[in-house]
């Protein structure tokens, strides 16, 4: 107890300077958890998936279809239970600005797959009856503060013109780690519409979402469908959701690669103020640590106060940091609804900021404490300033 | 009088590590702040000079990139009608119906597949960008199964050497070719003949038509012809501008990431500034006191001590531009979230970075040291010679 007093009155024997330095860990701890927590909401979707769900495409790219017929013939893969599909449907709402997730899906099979959109039954009854019917995430409503039976005018950009929809309900998540800002609608919509205008864009499917009976008959049953569509027209590619949603994470790599190196940097900002604000103390207390030395203090007893020091800094830096986390992540979460569904502080975000605030008070105090390990009584309290 | 500035440097040398440790945090700052500059720089350059002010890229009403637009044979026919195209030398007029495609490659670096453009080129779609060079190899023969690629998509990914083979739609296609168009984003895309291209894919239209203005100032007229013609749903776009919007959302997120990055890591390093110009002045209390004896006025000792951290500005400003310049070596290659293809652009240092830079360094040492610049000012000389 009276070690960590003897710390805490030392730490801010100069006050301005302890404080300037505080102030500086928190705002370096702040940045680094939210960058933290971005890195970490861009693996949201990864995260969020499930193992017994696998996605079928195109093995070209994403952006070619597969043909409507696939689907009887995956059903008889041994192991698939349920087959739903879909399809990217890119339109916005009024403005190019107001983009949002918007996929065409086959009702039933795929609020079946997906148990972790939670929607009402009355609504999801309105839902399935209304073929112009859609359902939105909590979020995205709220954005544009929809209300059931709102008709909603989308337009288009793969698929042109203005469509008309009626929100029929909006579905909440299961946990916090749920994408609420999606948005479903009948697949059977477009397709009857693309019949009469396109019809060679008809009955033409993005997406194909296997659900599995058992996790591990997903590679069994990944490796079927692929062998039935080899050296066919459209040869697919199937991997489970969360391979899928990897791939996507993996293009935007550089990017995120960019943000992890950052938010090192920053840590090494910090550590030069730090280590520079311990170098100033030990110089100026040089005498101090002389006259403990000629009082029969060891080397042991005088890194333990340099060190304590620079953690009292550094920690309740790091706790001011901390707790400023979670109101400017609140912020960040509500204007960034539509990048960033999901923006949640994770718990390992905390660790890695104690940790780091802990790295960075031994790193600062190394060398001061090396050197009034070293200086010699003599020299210690002949030096002046 | 003005107190000499080898006074400054001899104090600097004196507290070795404290300088070390302040000018090295403004380094990285200054870093940091110089390498997003150059990133969003690089990135607007390598859209820019895709385009060419006078080229012209009609794509679908309301589709927003050239992957998702599609264009039929009776339209594009139309389009190809219009007077203000330029003849080429050959005689033939100066537009290229293409088609856009995305196809799926794994990277050299990571072996995980991303998104590359495969562009369906006509005759007129070299001579239509004559910023592509070609750099080993040859032209793709028109009706043949061959692709030429461009530098950045041979140098990062797997399978696309030159004579190497690549298999997609069922074919096998062979590369002839590899082309450097610079800095630009074709310099990521894979080229092949259009009608087979169409053929392998099954995509039976076209996706953009691009053709040569004869007279820069026809583009509101070719455009008007164009948007309001009945039989068309299609708009056109200046190329330069075109590709612009591609980047728009990129290079906003790349600004305000960097923005916001900078102006914490800044908080950070000016604290570090004013920490360590406090404690010299805390420490000089007697010099100061007997340089105001010697005669030296207020004024020049706040000249001094602002001096001083002016020094450890520049000092940490010239050091993160030395190794901000390195990373010109290094090329980024991702995708763009507007067009979901792959895009490779580089940082690019311009002198406007360096000048924006190094006063960005100076007023972190400025507002670093001010303050404490004013307190030295302020000592009274009787007080500061007993301290």
């Amino acid at each position: 107890m009276v070690v960590l007093k003897i710390l805490i009155r030392n730490a801010f024997r100069n006050k301005l300077r302890t404080t300037l330095t505080i102030f500086g860990v928190a705002i370096a701890i702040l940045s680094f958890g939210l960058l933290r927590t971005v890195v970490s909401a861009w693996y949201a979707g990864v995260d969020a998936s499930s193992a017994t769900r696998l996605i079928t495409r195109n093995a070209i790219s994403i952006i070619f279809p597969l043909p409507l017929s696939y689907k009887d013939k995956i059903r008889q893969v041994e192991g698939v239970k349920t087959v739903s599909w879909g399809n990217w449907f890119g339109a916005y709402y009024i403005e190019e600005k107001n983009f949002f997730a918007n996929f065409c899906v086959e009702p039933v099979s795929y609020l079946e797959l997906y148990p972790e959109f939670v929607l009402r039954l009355d609504a999801r009854r309105a839902f399935l009856n209304d073929r112009k019917g859609c359902i939105a995430g909590r979020k995205l409503a709220e954005k544009f503060k929809w209300k059931v039976g709102d008709n909603i005018p989308l337009k288009g950009t793969i698929y042109p013109g203005t469509w008309n929809f009626v929100l029929r309900g909006t579905y909440k998540g299961r946990d916090k780690t749920i994408d609420e800002t999606q948005f479903f609608f009948h697949w059977d919509y477009l397709n009857e519409t693309l019949k009469k205008t396109a019809p060679g864009r008809a009955d033409q499917v993005g997406f194909y979402i296997i659900g599995v009976s058992r996790p591990d008959l997903a590679a069994d049953v990944s490796t079927s469908v692929d062998r039935m569509f080899q050296n066919s027209y459209a040869e697919t590619l199937t991997e489970t959701e969360k391979a899928f949603n990897l791939g996507f994470v993996a293009m935007t790599e550089a990017i995120l690669t960019v943000i992890q190196v950052v938010s090192l940097v920053i840590i090494i900002i910090i550590m030069a103020v730090v280590a520079n604000t311990m170098a100033m103390t030990t110089r100026e207390r040089i005498g101090d640590y002389a006259i403990m030395k000629t009082l029969g203090f060891g080397g042991r007893e005088i890194s333990i106060l340099i060190l304590g020091e620079s953690l009292v800094i550094t920690l309740t830096g790091c706790i001011i940091g901390i707790l400023l986390t979670f109101p400017v992540a609140r912020i960040f979460s509500q204007e960034l609804a539509i990048i960033f569904p999901v923006f949640n502080i994770s718990s390992e975000t905390l660790y890695l900021d104690l940790s780091a605030a802990v790295v960075v008070a031994f790193a600062a105090a190394l060398i001061p404490t090396r050197r009034a390990i070293r200086i010699r009584i003599a020299e210690g309290l002949r030096r002046v300033g | 009088m003005i107190v000499p500035a080898a006074y400054n440097l001899r104090n600097l040398m004196k507290r070795r590590v404290t300088t070390i440790l302040t000018v090295g945090g403004m380094a990285l700052v200054v870093f940091v702040f110089a390498s997003i500059l150059m990133l969003a720089d690089g990135l607007e350059k390598t859209l820019v000079e895709t385009g060419s002010y006078d080229n012209v890229v009609v794509i679908r009403k309301g589709s927003t990139s050239e992957v998702i637009s599609g264009i039929e044979r009776t339209q594009s026919a139309i389009v190809e009608m219009l007077p203000q195209i330029a003849v080429g030398t050959d005689g033939q007029k100066m537009v290229a119906k293409e088609v856009v495609v995305l196809i799926a490659l794994p990277k050299v670096s990571t072996g995980k597949v991303s998104n590359v453009t495969v562009r369906g080129i006509s005759h007129q779609s070299f001579p239509l960008r004559p910023q592509i060079k070609l750099s080993q190899g040859r032209l793709p023969k028109m009706g043949s199964m061959e692709i030429a690629v461009g530098r950045s998509v041979a140098r990062g990914f797997q399978g696309v050497g030159l004579n190497e083979t690549v298999t997609w739609g069922m074919r096998s296609w062979r590369v002839v070719g590899i082309f450097d168009a610079g800095s630009t984003g074709f310099s990521s895309e894979i080229w092949a003949d259009v009608d087979q291209v169409m053929q392998a894919f099954r995509r039976p239209v076209y996706s953009s038509v691009l053709f040569k203005l004869r007279d820069s100032g026809d583009f509101p007229n070719a455009k008007s012809i164009l948007e309001n013609d009945p039989r068309l749903t299609l708009e056109a776009k200046r190329e330069t501008r075109y590709y612009l919007d591609q980047s728009e959302m990129m290079a906003k997120f790349l600004r305000i990431l960097g923005l916001s990055l900078t102006i914490l890591f800044s908080l950070g390093a000016m604290i570090g500034a004013m920490n360590t110009m406090y404690s010299a002045v805390a420490n000089r209390t007697n010099e100061i006191g007997t340089l105001r004896a010697l005669g030296y006025q207020r004024r020049g000792i706040l000249l001094a001590f602002l001096t001083e951290s002016l020094i450890l500005g520049a000092t940490g400003g010239i050091i993160g531009i030395f190794f901000a310049s390195f990373m010109q070596f290094i090329t980024i290659s991702t995708v763009n979230f507007q067009t979901f293809s792959e895009l490779a652009f580089s940082f690019i240092l311009s002198i406007e970075i360096v000048a924006e830079a190094i006063a960005f360094a100076l007023i972190m040492g400025f507002i670093g040291g001010i303050m404490p610049a004013i307190r030295a000012s302020r000592m009274n000389i009787v007080d500061a010679l007993r301290a």
